[in-house]
């Protein structure tokens, strides 16, 4: 894996070698299980096997739920508390499965974010994260389409806001929205196709996952120095590394546990505090919400969708430039989108040679400025659009695209790098102690 | 720095998702449930005074279209003995194709809708309003109180002052629970509205929490069994997690020799 040396798989009785000739899969699962790994990655390494766990509770508690779901506009409210009240433990899938997409977000922005600060994106790992973006691109959308069925106020608004946002591209826009809905508005046409696509998208996300992980082991883990793994020979690899089985599954597994019982609290004790209490009420298209409002995970984006109104003076350049096709509602949109975009192509946008955020001492700052600004757009899109919300939201959107598109790549040439360890062994015995060079006996 | 952000991305999340439910606040008082809390259980006799108020008075106009008549002899909410509920759900008729008559409704059937076109289905009105969202719109006292599903409706019986107003041709009741203050439904309840059989307090204040409580339990039926499901959750992953923190203690112990 990555060019680190370790052992290999050796078949040994005649049946292995009869397998492993025509489909050395005992192989591929052993150089899984022994990949050699960097001894010294911390705590915020443990979301990976958060994910592929949420990514398992959702599909497994989907497919039963999908067994008593009627993709109907006259029966998918109904059917949901026919799960509730008369499926056997339904109300336990249903409050798992949707707080788990919560789970599912928490997790995974706690993986970007801590990709974003150790430069995980950076040469040669650029595959690993792009695949990452579009696996979460695929979670959006897999969100949003689930959050529909349950065919509740916020179901048939939300999807009708969102839908909309489509409609707002110049010229094929409207074509784009029909398709999208199957028809005119949100009707029976959309909820059976968002419940098809529902079901189909998280088997697309598995695939994904399965090339992500492909990525990272042809590469090998980044580690908190970003000070990569000597590949000189086995002996000089076995001091940077111990094998993912047990050592990592181990720790892993740990975190995960502690996790869940947060997570068993939330869906036991409150598993409507991170819900709307308006998707208890059925959809009803005559009688608009007076909030409209999307999950928790969407807000920043939300923000920053809305933070581009006619009166800012960009939208007013742009709508100028382009003789009015570009308008307030579509620059919206496609900041909205280009939010996420710069975070594709951040591997390009960072110019330091310095991978990990740890020896950035400017870097670090305005690394936690973004964090502070993701959480303030969270909170500023779930505000009502007016002042001073608009005006913050105007800022906080500021700032997400100047740290891409100015800071980052300025900050390579201005930052004066902090020493690095000159080797993972080093920065294990600094940071646990113990004399790294004995080997593990 | 990471161990920081992380505390805090926990209390952000917390921040922005009770965020959403600002709008024209009215005053939602605190009523104690015994059903709050992780430990908290419905009130059996509590579940069936409520449902009393709710068939005698709110049913006039209001149904409880999601409700199947038979849970009402479920464990965990009113637990009514089955020949009473057979007798409840006798009370209503329902419409039966095969003999184009009405007949008289049985436990398997559901309670009736609503028969007012503009009053709402209550069967799950206790989890579709949110009476605590505070402070500044934040919902962290949700963590302490709950989400206020029962509090709200409540508040909302117990708080007319008795100003009425007509607006075009609609009268409207005023009252401190309601967002903006003014509400279409007229008073429901005015104390000593109904007879309990067991003589229990039937002022304002009490028929308001015991109709609210039973509204949660038709909201939330298998809330007990919920709860239960979350605390051998919680206790088996704790065990779970300490067996886990050991294991990799021990694990790792041979390469971590700093103390």
């Amino acid at each position: 894996m990555g060019g680190i040396p370790h052992d290999h798989y050796e078949p040994k009785t005649k049946g292995q070698k009869w397998l492993h000739g025509r489909l050395p899969i005992v192989g591929l699962m052993y150089a899984t299980l022994t990949a050699p790994t960097p001894k010294n990655l911390n705590w915020m390494w443990i979301w990976g096997i958060v994910l592929t766990f949420c990514l398992a509770l959702q599909i497994v508690t989907g497919i039963v739920l999908a067994m008593h779901y009627t993709p109907h506009v006259d029966n998918a409210f109904a059917s949901v508390e026919h799960i509730m009240r008369d499926v056997n433990g339904g109300y336990m899938l249903r409050y798992m499965h949707a707080n788990g997409a919560s789970l599912f977000f928490i997790a995974v922005y706690a993986h970007i974010f801590r990709g974003l600060y150790y430069g995980s994106y950076k040469a040669p790992r650029e595959v690993t994260w792009i695949i990452g973006i579009l696996i979460y691109l695929l979670m959006m959308a897999t969100a949003f389409m689930g959050y529909v069925l349950p065919w509740g106020q916020m179901s048939f608004w939300g999807a009708t806001v969102i839908t909309g946002l489509f409609g707002a591209i110049p010229f094929i826009g409207e074509s784009i929205q029909t398709l999208l809905l199957g028809g005119p508005a949100v009707d029976n046409a959309t909820l059976n196709r968002f419940f098809s696509l529902h079901y189909l998208l998280p088997f697309v996300i598995a695939g994904l996952v399965i090339l992500h992980i492909w990525a990272f082991h042809t590469t090998g883990n980044n580690n908190p120095t970003g000070v990569e793994v000597r590949r000189g020979s086995k002996e000089e690899a076995e001091k940077d590394t111990l094998p993912f089985w047990p050592y990592f599954v181990i720790k892993d597994l740990f975190a995960l546990a502690v996790i869940l019982v947060v997570f068993f609290a939330v869906v036991g004790f409150m598993p409507n505090y991170l819900g709307h209490p308006d998707n208890y009420i059925e959809a009803n298209a005559l009688s608009t919400p007076a909030h409209i409002v999307p999950e928790w995970y969407f807000l920043p984006f939300y923000a920053i969708l809305r933070a581009f109104t006619s009166e800012v003076w960009v939208v007013q350049i742009a709508s100028f430039v382009t003789g009015g096709i570009v308008d307030a509602k579509f620059f919206g949109v496609l900041a909205m989108f280009g939010a996420i975009a710069v975070l594709a192509i951040v591997p390009w946008l960072d110019t330091s040679s310095i991978r990990s955020g740890r020896f950035r001492p400017m870097f670090k700052w305005w690394f936690a400025l973004l964090v502070i600004d993701f959480f303030a757009l969270m909170w500023l899109g779930a505000m009502p659009a007016e002042e001073p919300y608009a005006s913050f939201s105007l800022i906080a959107s500021a700032y997400w695209f100047a740290y891409f598109l100015v800071i980052l790549p300025l900050l390579g040439v201005i930052e004066k790098p902090d020493a690095q360890p000159a080797t993972i062994e080093e920065d294990f015995a600094t940071h646990y102690g113990g004399d790294a060079a004995k080997p593990a006996e | 720095m990471f161990k920081k952000l992380a505390i805090s991305t926990v209390a952000a999340v917390t921040l922005a998702t009770a965020a959403f439910a600002a709008g024209g606040e009215g005053h939602i008082e605190d009523f104690d449930f015994s059903f709050e809390g992780p430990f908290g259980a419905f009130d059996q006799n509590q579940l069936q005074r409520g449902l009393q108020v709710y068939t005698e008075i709110c049913s006039a106009c209001h149904g409880l279209k999601f409700v199947p008549i038979r849970t009402l002899a479920d464990e965990g909410g009113p637990h009514m003995p089955e020949n009473q509920v057979r007798a409840y759900a006798a009370q209503f008729d329902i419409y039966d194709a095969a003999l184009d008559e009405d007949v008289p409704r049985k436990p398997s059937d559901f309670f009736p809708e609503s028969s007012l076109e503009n009053a709402p289905d209550l069967s799950l009105m206790a989890k579709a309003r949110a009476g605590f969202h505070g402070p500044y719109g934040l919902g962290i006292n949700q963590f302490v109180k709950g989400i206020g599903g029962t509090e709200y409706i409540a508040s909302i019986l117990t708080g007319y002052t008795g100003e009425e107003k007509e607006q075009a041709g609609v009268t409207f009741y005023e009252n401190t629970a309601y967002p903006g203050g003014w509400i279409a439904m007229a008073p429901p309840l005015y104390g000593e509205d109904v007879e309990f059989a067991d003589g229990h307090d039937n002022d304002l204040h009490h028929i308001a929490a015991d109709v609210s409580a039973f509204l949660m339990w038709t909201a939330e039926p298998k809330m007990m069994a919920r709860k239960q499901a979350g605390i051998v959750g919680v206790l088996l992953l704790t065990l779970l997690s300490v067996l886990l923190y050991m294991t990799n203690k021990k694990l790792w112990a041979p390469y971590k020799k700093k103390h």
